[in-house]
């Protein structure tokens, strides 16, 4: 046996360890075993790695202790920084951590891809071109993953707008684009410093292209990121003849853009919408005056009203998590499944900061699935429901979306909260939602709003009801 | 009989990046939305393995300046698996159906 044929026969039960457990992943049921089957396939890999050792090219012999010892510091600090910073992160900020690992893949990518321009190490026009691709690709996911992350975790809050942005956007691609043709062009012999200035540009536009993206639609971004890692990942691959990086970084690739386009779907929005229109940019002015006025309710009364009611549904925004209440509320849950009322949750797709991101925030709280259910499916019976609770939601339930044709919103598939007989808005204040548009469900006829911090609120509920069933049980 | 690592050129590589990209696509062609986020997060795991990609480029510098990169390289390679890994299994943990009672 040769270190070539055990690191070939590691990659093959790495690529279908990582296959078979995203086929895991797809189901709730087996969800939890798809990620540790796809782990074992990671490990396999990378140890069967460390047989590159024993089999270096010529030049890089005299350097092999030196380069060992970097590897093993750099997988350390890497894996070591990885494991404590996801171990503690808090699940309201998973999305932005998705992306900045995101990011560093990319940028992973991005270095093979230098290492190979730099080393002038490419030959065949092909592989030259997949090289310069992924060097691309991977560099744009990292520094626009980097943005994503700053501004999900809120370190950056301007979002940059002006006109003609989007052609000076075009332009930069355009250079980068020239830049990396120039190279192929050239068969790679070219200098150190255009080479540099191809990778800088790349990072350049990643962050161009970023900047004018808000808030809201950043899930979107990310989803494209991924793809774009994996693809990058796959071309470098080809170029350093490693199938286990073709194969696993192809289907990331294709996986991460359907998924993507699901998600903006889900948000009726298309993808080239998200990237380039600026959203929200004029949505003050197209508003008419909203007849009506918000009738403010006591937090206890709305409590008691739903502790006598036979079906409540809740709608729950990205609101509660930021409020860490999601905990309170399942308590509150409990104590109206003890008094025989039916409950259910409505979960917008876009619930959250990104689709099924509101499902985990729920589970993380112990609420058990199968009282989750998604916006097709429990759309219909809104109108059956005595109340219908919002928490910390805003655009997700504007009826607006539905009939006003003038608002930025319209057309966005939306939970009809409004046809329950009785409607509860938890809010902080009187503000607007994320994409600034006014809400037509506050001022309706059957809305209550209930003001307050959203675990403040639920504790005065809980106790409410608590006050009235204590004497009796 | 010595073996060697077969060359992916030309038309292997591209029926494997086809044949992968067919199967990229089945797999979360009929996934629920509530797993969207768990998944997107777990394909992103799944593309850590470019850190290997990474190890044998470092392995193989030859100059300071390679090596820089490919310290860089393997670095945010490992954290891309390492964090991918930890953050998935942490939300996968957490869904539980309704009759199994949680202690």
């Amino acid at each position: 046996m040769n270190a070539a044929l055990i690191i070939d026969t590691a990659y093959f039960v790495a690529a279908f360890l990582f296959i078979y457990g995203l086929k895991r992943m797809s189901s709730p049921v087996t969800a939890r075993s798809g990620i540790v089957v796809a782990g074992w396939g990671m490990v396999v890999a990378v140890v069967a790695s460390f047989l590159y050792t024993l089999d270096v090219n010529e030049a890089a012999r005299p350097h092999l202790a030196t380069n060992i010892l970097l590897a093993a510091v750099a997988l350390g600090l890497g894996l070591g920084w990885a494991w404590w910073s996801g171990r503690r992160v808090a699940m309201t900020a998973m999305p932005q951590m998705v992306a900045l690992y995101n990011g560093m893949g990319g940028g992973a990518a991005a270095a093979i891809a230098a290492i190979e321009l730099y080393g002038y190490k490419t030959h065949g026009m092909v592989v030259l071109t997949l090289a310069v691709l992924g060097g691309l690709i991977g560099s744009v996911s990292l520094s626009g993953s980097l943005i994503a992350w700053a501004k999900l975790d809120g370190r950056i809050n301007k979002t940059l707008r002006m006109p003609g942005l989007q052609a000076i956007n075009g332009l930069f691609l355009l250079a980068t684009a020239g830049l990396g043709v120039w190279i192929i062009a050239n068969g790679g012999k070219i200098g150190h410093l255009e080479i540099t200035v191809f990778f800088v540009l790349a990072l350049l536009y990643g962050v161009m292209m970023t900047m004018p993206i808000g808030g809201a639609d950043m899930p979107v971004v990310i989803s494209l990121y991924n793809a774009f890692t994996g693809l990058a990942v796959g071309f470098e691959g080809y170029v350093i003849n490693n199938p286990a990086l073709m194969i696993a970084g192809m289907v990331v690739g294709s996986a991460g853009t359907l998924l993507t386009l699901l998600m903006a779907k889900a948000m009726n929005r298309s993808v080239s919408n998200v990237l380039f229109s600026n959203f929200g940019a004029a949505g003050d002015q197209q508003q008419g005056e909203i007849a009506g006025s918000m009738k403010p309710v006591d937090a206890g009364d709305a409590g008691i009203n739903m502790r006598y009611a036979s079906k409540v549904i809740i709608a729950p925004g990205y609101g509660l998590a930021v409020a860490q209440a999601q905990h309170k509320l399942y308590e509150f849950v409990k104590i109206l499944e003890a008094a025989d009322v039916e409950v259910k949750f409505a979960i917008h797709p876009v619930a959250g900061r990104m689709p099924g991101h509101m499902n985990v925030l729920l589970a993380e709280a112990g609420v058990p699935y199968d009282i989750i259910h998604d916006m097709e499916d429990i759309n219909g019976e809104f109108k059956e429901a005595d109340v219908a609770i919002v928490i910390g939601a805003n655009d997700t339930v504007n009826p607006a979306a539905r009939t006003n044709k003038s608002s930025p919103i319209y057309g966005m598939p939306i939970l009809n909260v409004d046809l329950a007989k009785q409607v509860y808005v938890v809010k902080r204040g009187q503000g607007k939602g994320y994409s600034g548009v006014e809400n037509e469900l506050f001022f309706a006829d059957n809305t209550n709003m209930v003001y307050g911090d959203a675990q403040k609120v639920l504790v005065a509920m809980i106790q409410a009801v608590k006050s009235l069933d204590g004497g009796g049980h | 009989m010595e073996y060697t690592t077969t060359l992916l050129t030309g038309f292997v590589a591209l029926y494997i990046f086809m044949l992968a990209a067919f199967t990229g696509f089945e797999i979360i062609g009929r996934v629920p939305s509530i797993l969207h986020t768990p998944l997107m997060s777990g394909s992103n795991f799944v593309h850590g393995i470019v850190v290997v990609g990474a190890l044998w480029a470092l392995v193989n510098a030859s100059t300071p300046l390679e090596q820089a990169i490919g310290f860089f390289g393997v670095l945010l390679g490992a954290g891309n698996a390492a964090g991918g890994y930890v953050v998935t299994e942490r939300m996968l943990d957490m869904f539980k159906p309704s009759d199994k009672k949680k202690t």
